[in-house]
């Protein structure tokens, strides 16, 4: 499937049908709640505290009615008329604007404890108009959107990547408008649950949070030598080796016999001087 | 569009614009419901409001009595004041009218409860 962005700009593109499918897709729903699940995860906002949050590309208030289940309080913006009627007509709690994220965020400083923004993004990468320079734009929208978050709050965009230099440009112009933080992926090793997520801290530079699924993701291909791996096929050590005694004596710590300590000349041939 | 978002929204992006606040309201259609009362998140949400600001949405939807003068002091505890807050910043809805940027004039019409904020090409 070709990337939507390249279709239409967003205003066009998410036209009434296109705004349909969001309330009665199940697939679509199901995954863009899950991804606004762990962007509000990866958010660390203080536990059980309704907060204030903003919802940038909040289309029909999917992602909403997540923060809405957790408790929160949220604005959403969106350029698509026709999303945030869908959205209307779901009766969400949340309050819409309609606005252009490329335009600036138009609230006042210190306003947000936390940002989110479903796939979004990625369609501010992208010159509709001869006027947008995109990278213009995503500098308003990042160094906006750092001022109306109030101190050591956090935004978490999840978005779609065309490619590494996409990816650069965001962060780029984001570390710019003054944020720490950086892409977290989930998933590195599967081509659909694969996730990214922008993850901008205001307060100071933090480790980033952990990526999911991978922990059994290794860097190489691992190595065991071969007189090693020949042991482990053999199971127990050659009799009376250094090995051998030094196993027989853990055995034997372990069910809590007198055992000398293992020094040097443990298990070391005796001199023929004896 | 509720008042606690009025009270949020600054139209500072317009070009030459440099406060772009409190935006004011022309009310042509305005509704009353019932939202839950969460008196955690009010107690969190005054410190961050523009009390004045408030004051004088309040004053433009022609609400004026639902609201104190001053903000009081320990109104944590003072559920009563922490109600009528709720009111005004959750219950209040404005479904039509517009806003209007006090720099320029510029004004944001509101259609179906949702800000129109886009701004032309030669605004921003």
């Amino acid at each position: 499937m070709s990337r939507p962005e390249y279709l239409a700009p967003p205003e066009i593109f998410y036209n009434e049908e296109e705004a349909r499918k969001y309330t009665h897709n199940s697939r679509i729903i199901e995954i863009q709640e899950q991804m606004c699940e762990r962007a509000v995860e990866l958010l660390a906002l203080p536990e059980n505290q309704p907060c204030y949050l903003l919802d940038l590309g909040c289309g029909s208030g999917l992602s909403g009615s997540v923060l809405e289940e957790q408790g929160h309080v949220w604005v959403g913006v969106d350029i698509s008329k026709s999303m945030l009627d869908v959205a209307t007509e779901r009766e969400v709690e949340g309050d819409l604007l309609l606005g252009d994220m490329g335009q600036g965020c138009p609230f006042r400083a210190g306003t947000f404890d936390g940002a989110v923004s479903i796939s979004a993004l990625q369609w501010l990468c992208n010159a509709d108009k001869t006027s947008h320079k995109p990278v213009k734009r995503l500098y308003k929208f990042f160094s906006t959107l750092y001022a109306c978050l109030s101190r050591s709050a956090r935004a978490v965009l999840q978005f779609y990547p065309e490619n590494s230099d996409q990816m650069e440009l965001l962060t780029q112009q984001a570390m710019k408008a003054g944020f720490y933080g950086g892409v977290v992926v989930d998933y590195p090793n599967s081509t659909k649950a694969k996730k990214f997520f922008l993850v901008l801290m205001t307060g100071g530079n933090m480790a980033l949070p952990k990526a999911l699924g991978t922990e059994t993701a290794s860097t190489g291909v691992s190595y065991i030598s071969r007189q090693e791996r020949l042991k482990n096929i053999r199971g127990k050590s050659l009799k009376k080796s250094r090995d051998w005694i030094l196993e027989k004596k853990e055995r034997r710590r372990r069910q809590g016999k007198e055992v000398r300590a293992d020094s040097r000349y443990t298990g070391r041939k005796r001199s023929g001087r004896f | 569009m509720k008042l606690l978002t009025h009270n949020m929204l600054s139209s500072k992006c317009l070009k030459n614009v440099n406060v772009g606040y409190p935006l004011s309201i022309k009310v042509e259609e305005m509704i009353t419901s019932v939202v839950d009362f969460n008196p955690e998140f009010i107690a969190r949400i005054i410190p961050k409001l523009e009390w004045n600001a408030l004051k004088q949405a309040v004053n433009e939807v022609g609400k004026d009595s639902c609201l104190p003068n001053n903000l009081i002091e320990n109104f944590e505890n003072d559920e009563d004041f922490l109600k009528k807050v709720h009111h005004v910043l959750l219950e209040i809805e404005i479904v039509n009218g517009c806003l209007v940027c006090p720099e320029t004039g510029r004004s944001f019409p509101i259609n179906n409860g949702i800000p129109n904020m886009l701004l032309n090409e030669d605004e921003v």
